[in-house]
């Protein structure tokens, strides 16, 4: 029956079907939507992370090298905040809010209830592909649904190990993961799902929408984009460089969606900043950075050859001041910068999701508007500046999902900020209570009693009626009185 | 806005009489009333609802500040529906207008004497750089869905819907969609005489009362118990004689059917024999003046059409249950509808209504008004469609909320660099747990 757990089975378009017919049925006996299953999922959650631990390094550490400290930090504790947050929260997510009524509804008394939506299905990313497979997840548990998690099979050793763990800790009944590529996604996106959450590119984000306007499914998608870095003059250039370098390189070795991407900044700036990168990544990373312990390595050989074909593109040749040695064998490259690149380079062309950076020269500050707006919105853009009004400049014309000033990738730690992209870096946005709604239905209800019914409302219409009409609707006391009184 | 529908009011009237045979009281309640009220309301909030809100901030953040700021998606397309041709498509243009997009607006094509009169008439008084009418039938609705958008918002059917978010995929555009589905009314035995009369207005208000019952809104069917049907009946029957005179086709209160092939679809749902034969009160039609009578069906077979897909015209089955609590069930194992009306003061049969169904809304003891409050979202959920407006959510449905954090140069936390050492995880780790004390400890060297 359970047909995930073979790993022989091929798990196709019938195996799918049955597997939603099972959540859904699961659903429909109301199982998860008491506030103490919910509650029991999330703590177990939190549980599966401390007992876990070492297991949970040593996957991220076989899919992507990745660092201990990046590891406990950036997915596992990040993870049990927001089991903590909605445990601490639940209660008052889940109450009815109260909606004001008025007079044209009067008397009568109005709210809107969470309901969670029914069976969900979660796509996760290889990234951070801990924290990407299992936060959605919180939110989907808080708001009471049934749930498919679909983990990347480019990081299969954190794949296995969910598909492991996860039927543990959690309601097997109620929680499945069905580990997979191509063929069995695919079987999935043909599923009729309640909703639709993934985490991943433009491209793939396309296929998982147009499946799920096949049944109507809201959907909510979590791309990424070019995130750019504007650098001013007059700031504290050292610590700049440290937050850049540390969410860049620090973060998955800028395979994360909100990686700065590239950087612009003026002439001026551009060689002090290039000197101040070289000081502080020496300092963190050491001479030789492809010995380092501290920084993750490319995913697969793929991912490496896309972005060793971004540093041969002839246009960028010449370009790079630091770095751009390569570790085939290991899937490693040391972190690189690139000075001046032209704007038609392979380099600006698409999302890098890799440890290059490049930097793009404008006269101005104020023209790195114009360059970002060219591109597609990304997820998040970046501003190091003392300049007021350069702040609010940036704030007012740069569109992109989320944006912090004065440090990098801060903004998706601050669970009261709706984390989500526009345009081409995604639609929807989740943690918090965001999460929470992500996967609820706010349903209207509206109670009235059987007084006050007003026989205007009513056929046979006359103009009197519209009159009166009117004047009810603009919901103004003394025209209501006149029209009452037959007087306009 | 509220001067273009203010001076046309008159034209408006007309033009929708030409188009579903609108009469004025319906034209203003549900058209230039619910355009005017929406102008007014965005007018006196927009400056409210443009304004960024504060986020709270972790202490361990300190000094930060964090704001969500609204900002217009950027080239909106809008697409209204025949049945509210005027308020289907001003109501989402306010909402777009409000939240600073450029928009283009393609209203039905079935209702064209409503959307020629837009396409003439909104350039005279809006700005026709950032808002454009396009006319036109399906094959200007797929060029137009060709485009890339910023945001799409379609009011119409199922069907239509998945076209549009297809096409939107293409261009991972942010879709709302407010489609329609069966929404049934049901009726318990709590109630008095006098409130059954009440009851009755009210269901025939729903049904019949607007535009003749092609409403995404209105009352598909209703469900009672066995024993209450009769009565039942013969009240709605009173009743719809009260409002429509003996000859409703007659009637000037009452809508046309907007075309031959909507005419022809509901007269198709009442061709099956053992649907004709269920029939109780009406039935007859005139097919030039493109008029159907209220009618009433008693227990036509469940796996009829009529019964499986959404009337969208005013035709009213009625469905007997031994049990009223089984309409709960029954609606429940049914696609998901725009709207459930429940007719009870059972508190516990309330409770039930509310968590064992799911609908785009709830309405105890009346109908249609929700969709006249603006502090509760109108939407849709699963086949109804999902993405809300009416009120703020309006402008919500039109805005991208863009998250913004400001951080200082000072304090600078070393810990958070590399390279990394058991000292630094523990305080990383001691720092998003929120653990203060924990931090001041380790920091004097107590903690390890």
């Amino acid at each position: 029956m359970s047909t995930e757990e073979e790993n022989q089975t091929v798990f196709d378009v019938a195996a799918a079907s049955m597997l939603t017919k099972e959540l859904r049925d699961v659903f429909a006996s109301g199982k998860t939507r008491s506030y103490e299953w919910r509650i029991s999922q999330l703590k177990s959650m939190i549980k599966m992370c401390e007992e876990h631990e070492e297991d949970i390094v040593d996957a991220l550490h076989q899919d992507l090298s990745k660092p201990k400290l990046e590891s406990i930090v950036y997915e596992i504790t990040m993870l049990k905040n927001s089991c903590a947050l909605a445990i601490k929260e639940l209660k008052q997510w889940m109450m009815p809010e109260k909606a004001k009524t008025s007079l044209l509804t009067f008397p009568s008394s109005a709210e809107i209830v969470s309901e969670p939506l029914g069976v969900v299905l979660i796509i996760s990313a290889w990234n951070y592909p801990f924290l990407l497979s299992l936060d959605p997840l919180v939110g989907a548990i808080s708001a009471g649904n049934t749930m498919v998690l679909k983990p990347s099979e480019l990081s299969p050793a954190t794949s296995s190990l969910l598909a492991k763990l996860l039927p543990e800790y959690l309601d097997v009944s109620s929680i499945k993961v069905v580990e997979g590529a191509v063929s069995e996604t695919s079987a999935l996106l043909e599923q009729k799902w309640d909703k639709i959450f993934y985490t991943g590119n433009g491209r793939v984000g396309r296929i998982v929408m147009a499946a799920a306007a096949k049944h109507l499914t809201p959907v909510v998608l979590e791309l990424g984009g070019k995130s750019p870095v504007v650098v001013d003059s007059g700031i504290d250039l050292q610590i700049a460089t440290r937050r850049i370098i540390i969410g860049k390189w620090g973060c998955n070795n800028g395979q994360a969606c909100i990686s700065p991407d590239y950087i612009i900044t003026t002439k001026d700036c551009a060689d002090k900043l290039v000197d101040s990168l070289k000081k502080e990544l020496e300092t963190f990373y050491g001479e030789n950075p492809l010995e380092s312990k501290d920084i993750s390595r490319i995913v697969s050989s793929n991912h490496f050859s896309r972005l060793t074909k971004l540093l041969d593109d002839d246009k960028v040749s010449g370009k790079i001041v630091y770095g751009g040695e390569r570790d085939e064998a290991n899937l490693k490259i040391a972190p690189t910068i690139l000075l001046d690149v032209p704007r038609d380079s392979l380099i600006m062309k698409e999302e890098i999701f890799g440890p290059l950076l490049p930097i793009l020269i404008v006269s101005k500050i104020e023209d790195s508007w114009d360059v970002i707006n060219s591109g597609t919105k990304p997820l998040a853009a970046y501003l190091f500046t003392n300049n007021k009004k350069l702040k609010e400049q940036f704030v007012m014309s740069v569109s992109a999902g989320g944006v912090t000033i004065n440090d990098i990738a801060m903004h998706l730690a601050i669970h009261t900020l709706p984390f989500g992209g526009v345009g081409e870096s995604g639609t929807g946005s989740y943690h918090g209570i965001f999460s929470f709604d992500a996967f609820s239905h706010k349903k209207a209800v509206l109670y009235r009693s059987f007084m006050g019914d007003a026989a205007l409302r009513y056929p046979p219409y006359t103009l009197g009626k519209i009159r009166l009409m009117k004047a009810l609707m603009t919901s103004n006391l003394w025209t209501i009185l006149r029209a009452l009184l037959g007087l306009s | 806005m509220i001067e273009f529908v203010q001076d046309n009011e008159e034209r408006i009237f007309q033009a929708l009489d030409q188009d579903v045979g609108k009469h004025p009281v319906e034209a203003y309640r549900d058209e230039v009333g619910v355009v005017a009220k929406s102008a007014k309301l965005s007018l006196s909030c927009v400056e409210k609802w443009m304004a960024p809100r504060k986020g709270d901030l972790p202490l361990v953040f300190f000094p930060a500040s964090a704001q969500v700021m609204p900002e217009p998606f950027g080239v909106v397309l809008i697409m209204g529906s025949w049945n509210f041709p005027i308020s289907l498509s001003l109501d989402p243009l306010i909402a777009a207008i409000s939240a600073g997009n450029a928009v283009v607006l393609k209203p039905s094509e079935l209702s064209p004497t409503c959307s020629s009169f837009l396409a003439e008439n909104i350039p005279k008084y809006l700005d026709s750089k950032s808002i454009k009418v396009i006319e036109g039938g399906i094959d200007v609705c797929e060029q137009l869905l060709q485009q890339k958008w910023d945001k799409i918002f379609f009011t119409g059917s199922q069907r239509v819907g998945r076209i549009v978010m297809t096409a939107a995929a293409q261009h991972l555009t942010p879709v709302t969609l407010e489609l329609g589905g069966k929404s049934p009314a049901i009726m318990d035995s709590s109630s008095n005489p006098t409130n059954m009369k009440v009851i009755a207005k009210r269901i025939v208000g729903a049904k019949w009362g607007s535009c003749s019952g092609q409403a995404c809104i209105a009352i598909d069917y209703l469900l009672v118990e066995e024993r209450f049907a009769s009565d039942l009946i013969d009240l709605l029957a009173k009743t719809i004689k009260q409002f429509y005179g003996q000859n409703p086709i007659e009637s000037k209160s009452l809508c046309k059917i907007v075309n031959k092939n909507n005419f022809k679809r509901l007269l198709d749902l009442l061709k099956d024999p053992l649907v004709e034969a269920s029939v109780v009160y009406g039935g007859s039609v005139d097919e030039e003046k493109m008029y159907i009578e209220p009618t009433i069906l008693l227990n036509p077979p469940l796996d009829s059409q009529i019964m499986t897909e959404e009337i969208f015209g005013p035709l009213l089955p009625i469905i007997t249950l031994d049990d009223i609590y089984e309409s709960i069930d029954f609606i429940s194992s049914r696609p998901k509808p725009l709207a459930i009306y429940a007719f009870t003061r059972d508190e516990k049969f309330k409770k039930q209504i509310l968590s064992r169904t799911s609908s785009g809304s709830v309405t105890f003891n009346d109908t249609l008004l929700q969709f006249l409050c603006d502090s509760l979202p109108f939407g849709g959920v699963g086949q109804s469609g999902f993405g809300r407006y009416h009120g703020k959510y309006s402008f919500d449905t039109f805005s991208h909320e863009k998250a913004i954090l400001q951080r200082g140069f000072f304090p600078e936390l070393e810990p958070r660099y590399p390279p990394w050492n058991s000292f630094k995880l523990h305080f990383i780790k001691l720092a998003y747990a929120f653990n203060y004390i924990g931090l001041i400890l380790l920091l004097l060297g107590l903690k390890k």
